[in-house]
């Protein structure tokens, strides 16, 4: 054992981390994002224990939707990625395509992927767990229209990011997600957030579709007013997605991007 | 000869670095232009600008007497390039990448292009292999097919051969001054291989720290700077400066 080739092959991955702001944040938030959604899942359950007693699919539902905005938002980025990993980036890029048609290509067949993934779940929960996601009947496909707008508003963002900072930006690509997810409120009520959390995550498209999924599914009762909201501040960050987009690309001209897609 | 490409004066900075410091060059229609200079010289900034890839921070590229920052996409059209630095999708088949590329080009007749390139090129019996299961040489083969799928008018070559072995090496040479002739295409060519060059070429341009150093036809270059061959001119020309300081 050579202490100096360990120090070597330390310093090789040091170095990289210290190069790369992409990496640095995705090391310092990831963890506290963890603490930070489990937690408030358990304060949650400790204080409420009976919030779920009449409606058992709650939960599966909420995870099922989840998924959906996950496979939505990260299928868009794999796809985006796929290109950076086949080192086909260039190729793209030189073909004689407008941003536009690259999104709406992009935007297609992340659509695609995710409704592969989501139906098989959608048939499961009924046969093992005698639960329907069908029961939120026709504001289902409001609720999951509001969703895919979602994840694949995060899905250009974060391809804005890899163009702007090229592969590094990869892992902040996976994680997305799980940085909103304390604000979604996708397992609990809105109420169980801290006031200043609550005021970030009316922000989000996020807590309107999932509040709204558990008022039908527990109460009954459709409150159009979710529907809405999620729908309007979608539209505010699907344009801003597709503004960033744009000028990132531009921004990639500027540096060099394009041609240079390293670590 | 009509020129089918022209750069006027373009200038690249990253921050406060020099990439590229004002140079102007034409190619003409069924001309093979060489453009040389060491590692670093401005050589793949120069071919991102004319690609699109890349903003100049001053000065102007024409293709086809088209102006490149507002008719990107009809001149995108128009051109292609091959770089050993980048790839096809790995996990499509030949055929796949090939047709996935015609119809990003929007090439019509799709069928019998790819039954053109694959018969000049020799790839017909690699159309149904994982592309990314492919030899070095039948890779390149495979993505000079791509270059040349569009029909382009202007052809930009980086390193073209590079990790060849002297075979396929000559047949692509053999190739691109025979595809050249047939279709009146121009070609700029980065390369470091003198050899290619000075076969290939009609005149090069040297470049050095972002600057055109020399330019001409490679015989008149060599007599130019009392060498005997394109190498030696190349090596004179990259240690000038460090000599003199």
């Amino acid at each position: 054992m050579s202490l100096t080739r360990i120090y070597g092959l330390f310093l090789r991955h040091f170095y990289l981390i210290t190069r790369s702001f992409p990496r640095i944040l995705d090391l310092v938030y990831w963890p506290s994002i963890q603490i930070t959604l489990w937690g408030f899942i358990s304060n949650f359950f400790a204080t409420h224990t009976t919030y779920y007693n009449n409606a058992v699919g709650v939960i599966l539902t909420c995870a099922i939707l989840y998924d959906f905005l996950f496979r939505t938002s990260i299928g868009f980025n794999m796809l985006f990625l796929e290109e950076i990993w086949s080192r086909n980036f260039t190729n793209l890029f030189i073909a004689p395509m407008r941003i536009g048609e690259i999104l709406t290509s992009l935007v297609i067949t992340a659509l695609i992927r995710s409704l592969i993934g989501l139906i098989p779940a959608i048939l499961l929960t009924s046969p093992l767990f005698g639960i329907s996601i069908l029961d939120l009947g026709i504001f289902l496909f409001f609720l999951f229209l509001s969703l895919y707008f979602f994840g694949i508003t995060l899905g250009i963002l974060v391809s804005s990011g890899l163009l702007r900072f090229g592969p590094s930006f990869e892992n902040i690509a996976w994680s997305t997600m799980f940085l909103l997810a304390p604000f979604g409120c996708i397992y609990y009520p809105i109420e169980t957030l801290p006031e200043i959390f609550q005021k970030i995550a009316y922000l989000l498209p996020l807590v309107y579709i999932f509040e709204e999924a558990r008022n039908i599914l527990i109460n009954q009762t459709v409150n159009i007013e979710n529907v809405y909201y999620a729908f309007m501040w979608n539209a505010f960050y699907f344009s801003l997605s597709i503004a960033l987009f744009y000028y990132s690309f531009n921004a990639a001209k500027n540096k060099g991007t394009l041609i240079n897609m390293g670590e | 000869m009509k020129n089918l490409i022209e750069v006027k004066n373009i200038k690249k900075n990253y921050g406060k670095k020099e990439a590229v410091k004002g140079i102007s060059f034409n190619v003409e229609e069924d001309e093979i232009l060489g453009l040389l200079g060491p590692n670093g010289s401005g050589k793949t900034t120069t071919i991102g600008m004319l690609l699109g890839l890349l903003k100049p921070t001053s000065g102007q590229i024409f293709i086809n007497n088209l102006k490149l920052e507002e008719n990107r996409i009809e001149i995108l059209e128009m051109i292609n390039f091959i770089s050993p630095y980048i790839e096809l999708p790995k996990k499509l088949t030949v055929k796949q990448n090939l047709y996935v590329y015609s119809k990003l080009y929007k090439v019509k007749n799709i069928k019998e292009r790819i039954e053109y390139l694959s018969e000049k090129l020799r790839i017909g019996e690699l159309l149904n292999s994982i592309t990314g299961e492919l030899s070095s040489g039948q890779k390149n083969r495979v993505s000079l097919a791509k270059a040349l799928v569009n029909e382009p008018k202007v052809l930009l070559l980086d390193e073209p051969t590079a990790s060849l072995d002297p075979e396929v090496g000559d047949f692509v040479r053999t190739f691109l001054e025979e595809y050249k002739k047939e279709k009146k295409i121009s070609i700029l060519l980065a390369s470091h291989n003198m050899n290619e060059v000075t076969r290939l070429c009609k005149s090069v341009l040297m470049m050095k720290n972002g600057e055109i150093v020399d330019q001409g036809k490679p015989e008149d270059l060599i007599t130019k700077h009392g060498r005997t061959n394109l190498e030696e001119v190349f090596l004179k020309l990259s240690r000038s400066k460090s000599e003199s300081n």
